[in-house]
């Protein structure tokens, strides 16, 4: 573990995050919502760890509860986006042909859009929300699942024991599930990883733009947002909903690196030489 | 190489009557009447009714569908809702804003990705080296919002040395006001152009040297390399007509996903420093409803999307005759 330095340190920067959203009613403190007007803008005291915004609500409890919003869709959208895409890849690549043909084309159809512009769209279209900030995101994400489980397909059904299995008489689906979808577990958990840390990017871009989940609701992108009208005097509004979101993202894509070297050992080597 | 250029000009036909639909279908996600919506529950029966008929949603979808390629195919992209002009004229108007930024972008995270990269490698392990892997990990998780309002604050706020927000004139007319002697124009647009544009490029600079670095060390473990400095070529020699060309293949491909990503970050890093390109604009379109403008805008970003990868891959192909077998 410790030739891993990745994995570790972004291990428990993600392990970090998640116990903030997991435990957010009871370390917060204060309410998100309550406001404080005798304590507006106080900036870090001993009562306020982070300070308080305009209406005095406590900025802490705000990241706490931020945390729940931001990690809850980021792992509710990858797990939406590595399930469609596992699917589709496994599909295309075991049974090959048309099939193969037109899934394939659907994926270059949402990758023709660039990812931000494809989120917004839909969200666009549905509306603001979380449900609809997950199913843009996820929208976003599944292709790379689908591609990456493709490939693993097409080499894994070529496999002996692949077609010794169809030899004997097993059927499609228990290949599937049984022979070919074990190999793709491990580079899927890497890519979910990292599609984790994209997925929270995603979710305060849109937030922050005003078309995520929407106020009150204390979201991080939001909360960054609206401390941009502050900023001249009371920059810290911004910069600390903005430390949260990077130290979310740097955690995952630390752990999906370290990930990747440690279930792979020789591309690690390759790829730090 | 004409045969493979007519080829992908041919797949890309495909591809975006593929994109038409797809944005086309957009307008039918919105939940309830999109004539409702768009206009408000205040609006009278006579507008939405007029805006239904303007809007084909009077038809049958699948006629819908048909004049919505065939408008699209003559460069026919509707009205916008609210701002009394036609999509086309929205976007022209705001179009070379964005390109702008996201060029100039581009070339800031060229500039600073490839030098960095190059070095990280030839030092491996040097203090270079763990600098450039922090500086990727740092810069591929900053969102691009965040590091705007930073860069705002300590450049604009604090220091006072660039404007917060705005546009100066356009880059080529100050250009052509440089060259006619009056260069403080060119000045001017350049201070505006420097924080959106900076702001935009650390991820993708970030992403770059991460590739150059992994590319280079790859490249130099070649025989090619090897043997070129086994018979005692020059070390810089070596390194720029043996290693780095060959290095810089994967880096060209993936400057067309790049454009994409920074395309999507152009939408935010407008919205921080209220430039006036095609991001501001779909953000006012979707804060609106104004479903037209916002179709139309989707529809360019992916347009231009293609376009850059279709010469993305051009170029890789003319640099790597082997990429030609691949189509």
């Amino acid at each position: 573990m410790t030739r891993h330095p990745s994995l570790v340190i972004g291990g428990l920067l993600v392990a970090a995050m998640v116990l903030l959203a997991v435990l957010a009613p009871w370390i917060a403190v204060y309410d998100p919502e309550q406001m404080d007007m005798a304590n507006r803008l106080s900036g870090p005291t001993a009562a306020h760890w982070l300070g308080t915004d305009n209406f005095g609500r406590d900025l802490w409890a705000r990241m706490a509860f931020g945390a729940r919003i931001s990690v809850a869709i980021g792992f509710l959208s990858v797990a939406a986006a590595a399930l469609v895409g596992t699917v589709v890849g496994l599909l295309a690549g075991y049974y090959r042909g048309w099939l193969d043909n037109t899934l394939m084309r659907i994926v270059d159809l949402f990758l023709g859009f660039p990812p931000i512009v494809l989120a917004l769209a839909l969200v666009a279209a549905l509306g603001p929300g979380a449900l609809n900030v997950g199913v843009a995101v996820a929208a976003v994400l599944w292709t790379q699942f689908a591609r990456v489980v493709r490939s693993i397909a097409l080499v894994e059904s070529e496999r002996e024991y692949v077609v010794a299995s169809r030899a004997v008489g097993a059927s499609h689906g228990r290949i599937l599930v049984r022979q070919v979808l074990p190999s793709t577990i491990g580079p899927v958990l890497v890519l979910a990883t990292l599609g984790v840390g994209t997925a929270v990017v995603a979710e305060s871009g849109l937030s922050f733009l005003g078309f995520g989940v929407q106020p009150p609701t204390p979201t991080w992108g939001w909360t960054l947002a609206y401390g941009m009208r502050f900023l001249r005097a009371h920059a810290w509004l911004s910069t600390v909903p903005g430390l949260f979101i990077m130290v979310t993202v740097l955690g995952f894509n630390l752990f999906g690196d370290g990930l990747r070297d440690w279930l792979d050992p020789r591309g690690a080597v390759s790829s730090k030489q | 190489m004409l045969r493979y250029t007519l080829k992908r000009l041919l797949l890309l036909v495909p591809l975006l009557l593929g994109v038409v639909v797809v944005v086309f279908a957009l307008m039918r996600l919105v939940p309830g009447d999109p004539a409702v919506v768009f206009l408000g529950q205040d609006a009278t029966p006579e507008a939405v009714a007029q805006l239904r008929k303007s809007l084909d949603l009077d038809k049958p979808w699948p006629v819908q569908l048909g004049r919505y390629i065939a408008n699209v195919a003559r460069g026919d992209l509707g009205d916008s809702i609210f701002r009394g002009e036609s999509v086309m004229a929205a976007i022209a108007s705001r179009l070379p804003a964005t390109v702008e930024v996201a060029v100039a972008a581009l070339l800031i995270a060229v500039l600073v990705g490839l030098p960095l990269g190059v070095l990280a490698a030839l030092r491996r392990g040097s203090p270079i080296d763990v600098g450039s892997m922090v500086f990727a990990q740092l810069g591929v998780s900053m969102p691009v919002f965040w590091l705007g309002i930073l860069l705002m604050f300590w450049f604009a706020v604090e220091l006072n040395w660039l404007p917060a927000v705005g546009r100066g004139e356009s880059l080529h007319h100050a250009l052509f006001a440089a060259l006619g002697g009056r260069p403080g124009v060119l000045g001017e647009s350049l201070r505006h152009l420097a924080l959106p544009a900076f702001a935009l490029a650390l991820n993708s600079a970030a992403v770059m040297s991460r590739l150059v670095r992994t590319s280079m060390l790859d490249v130099l473990q070649v025989e090619y390399v090897r043997a070129a400095r086994g018979k005692g070529v020059a070390n810089r020699r070596v390194i720029v007509t043996h290693a780095l060309r060959n290095a810089l293949l994967p880096v060209v491909n993936v400057i067309g996903l790049r454009f994409g990503a920074l395309l999507g970050g152009a939408v935010l890093t407008e919205s921080i420093f209220g430039w006036p390109g095609l991001g501001q604009l779909v953000v006012t379109a979707i804060s609106q409803r104004d479903f037209p403008l916002v179709q139309g805008i989707v529809l360019v970003f992916a347009l231009m999307f293609a376009l850059v990868n279709l010469a993305v891959d051009l170029v890789t192909a003319a640099l790597d005759p082997r990429m030609r077998l691949e189509v």
